[in-house]
């Protein structure tokens, strides 16, 4: 009898999930302590895409660091270009031109909506809809091709700029945008059909990884992931920067702080951003998209040709910079995933002394073992996907 | 809240409770930070979370700063947030090498992963951390990366050829 129950009784195992494994969004590499099929404890292990993001930026001009935001989160690419010029425009006082910040905003809800398409896409893909994938991307394909034509580039924008924007917005991208708040609404609904009241949908995301308000303050969870856990808390919102104040929109809560909740969010997020797109287009003002500062945004390319003096402004700023003045300040904006924060220490100089990116996947993911725990291994799946993970911001 | 409530709240009421253990307070661009004895982080977080006008109940991030000419070299920056609250604060310890500070994660257990990032960065021990390793680097990685004194390209070994040699380090 003893040796039958030792045949049947299951031994605790460890199993690595990832680096390389479709569903973990990137290489994310989890240690797994199991008995059975029973999580025991969910323990992440990171750096694969480590790239010393924040020691490169200790040797470029604030200028030059711009791109390299744009390889963060590259599925949002205009927030993590908004977090850092913002806080490089905090440090130095400047202000910019109310178009610009209007451009902002319309780009930052553009680049929130591709992010949560994908989200939401790959989301369904790894719990076996993956049709919704396919649905998404092209929705994702419609956001893109704005993208290019606001500034050529479709993943990688570096749109924006310390002082402004870098191109105008015209008539044709503002009647792209207004035909892709057109077919939105019809799409999304396309969704909600495939998936909500789907019963393998539900019944893989309902009740799984559930995270209580006061746990997911306290393990530092931001975005839509802890407003899934009922806290009604968005930096838009509670911190207005840039002209979010002048909108009107809601910030969708959950209840239940399961994975389905998390979903929920981020559908209900899209639909919010279309409303902040709507009133940001219609309101959007005449006027420069710059600072009018030549050391800050030097003058366009064929006033450099004509003029001396700009071409002046136009050499110093590629060789020599700009000047922030020293300090040290810490600005927050909502990314799609959460509280994307930059920490910039000025000395004083041309290039940053020390930059840190506060990278909302990388607290996130601290949840995983809370969420796991005790769960079933394909539950797994549902919590990382819900977590919305992307691996270049938090590897950095 | 208006600033004058705010500014009441984070400085004055912090500064009345931990007089003696605050050394620098400033405030730039809207931004309250303390600077406070390493003895004293511990007792400090406990009472910016717990003291009900402040409810500083997120942990955004834990910071190092590496000063290589000063002395104590290191800097390690916290950004507190209230979510009931909604305001910010900053509090910074200033460590020397080879000296250990604090851990705060059995304040907020989501400092865990910033402070294994600092220490992973830095070489900065926090004591009391329940899983003290590194995070972002290999296991058996040698030297703090982020440190001014760590060459931008690594050093010299058998996977990175075109590092810096170690002893021409200055």
């Amino acid at each position: 009898m003893a040796e039958l129950e030792n045949i049947i009784s299951t031994r605790e195992i460890t199993l690595h999930m990832g680096p390389q494994h479709p569903s973990t969004h990137g290489v994310l590499h989890l240690l797994l302590e199991m008995q059975g099929e029973m999580i025991l404890k969910a323990e992440p292990d990171i750096g694969y895409l480590h790239r010393g993001t924040e020691k490169i930026a200790e040797g470029l001009l604030y200028h030059q660091f711009t791109p390299y935001t744009d390889r963060l989160d590259y599925m949002c690419a205009m927030s993590n270009n908004l977090a850092y010029v913002m806080a490089v425009e905090k440090a130095m006082g400047l202000e910019i031109p109310e178009r610009a910040k209007y451009i902002r905003v319309i780009a930052a809800e553009l680049s929130r909506i591709a992010g949560h398409l994908l989200a939401m896409g790959a989301w369904a893909l790894d719990l076996g809809a993956m049709s919704i994938l396919l649905y998404a991307m092209r929705e994702r394909e419609i956001v893109l091709d704005i993208f290019e034509q606001i500034c050529g580039a479709r993943m990688t924008l570096s749109y924006l700029r310390v002082g402004g924007v870098r191109y105008d917005f015209n008539k044709e991208i503002v009647e792209s945008i207004n035909e892709l708040l057109e077919i939105l609404p019809g799409r999304l609904d396309e969704y909600e059909t495939v998936l909500i009241g789907n019963r393998v949908w539900i019944q893989r995301n309902e009740g799984v990884g559930v995270i209580s308000a006061e746990d997911a303050i306290n393990l530092s969870l931001s975005g839509p992931a802890l407003r899934a856990s009922g806290v009604k808390w968005d930096i838009r919102k509670d911190e207005p920067y840039l002209v979010y104040d002048r909108f009107d929109f809601d910030i969708p809560t959950g209840e239940n702080g399961d994975c389905l909740d998390r979903f929920n969010m981020r559908f209900q997020e899209v639909k919010q951003s279309m409303r902040i797109i709507k009133q940001a287009v219609k309101d959007l003002p005449d006027g420069p998209f710059n600072v009018d500062i030549p050391e800050v945004v030097p003058p366009a390319k064929p006033e450099v040709y004509k003029n001396m003096e700009n071409l002046i402004h136009h050499f110093k700023y590629v060789s020599a910079g700009f000047k922030v003045p020293k300090g040290e300040i810490y600005s927050a904006i909502e990314a799609p995933k959460g509280e994307l924060g930059v920490y910039i220490v000025s000395d004083g100089t041309e290039k940053p002394y020390r930059l840190k990116l506060r990278v909302p996947t990388f607290v996130n993911l601290q949840t995983i073992n809370h969420m796991s725990k005790g769960r079933y291994l394909a539950d797994v799946i549902a919590i990382v996907s819900s977590l919305d993970p992307v691996f270049g911001e938090c590897d950095k | 809240m208006t600033p004058v409530d705010k500014e009441a709240v984070l400085i004055d009421k912090v500064k009345a409770a931990f007089r003696d253990k605050i050394i620098a307070t400033t405030v730039y661009r809207g931004e309250v930070t303390h600077l406070v004895c390493a003895s004293a982080l511990r007792s400090m977080c406990t009472f910016l979370k717990t003291d009900p006008e402040l409810r500083m109940n997120f942990c955004a991030d834990v910071v190092g700063v590496d000063y290589m000419n000063e002395t104590p070299r290191f800097e390690v920056v916290y950004h507190l947030y209230s979510v009931t609250r909604k305001h910010r604060i900053r509090l910074k310890v200033r460590v020397n090498e080879g000296e250990s500070i604090p851990s705060v994660t059995s304040i907020w257990a989501g400092a865990d992963w910033a402070e294994r990032e600092v220490y992973d960065m830095f070489g900065i021990v926090f004591e009391g951390h329940p899983n003290m390793k590194r995070i972002y680097m290999a296991e058996d990685w040698e030297g703090w990366p982020l440190r001014k004194d760590y060459p931008l390209r690594g050093y010299k070994d058998r996977y990175n050829p075109y590092g810096v040699d170690r002893e021409e380090k200055d």
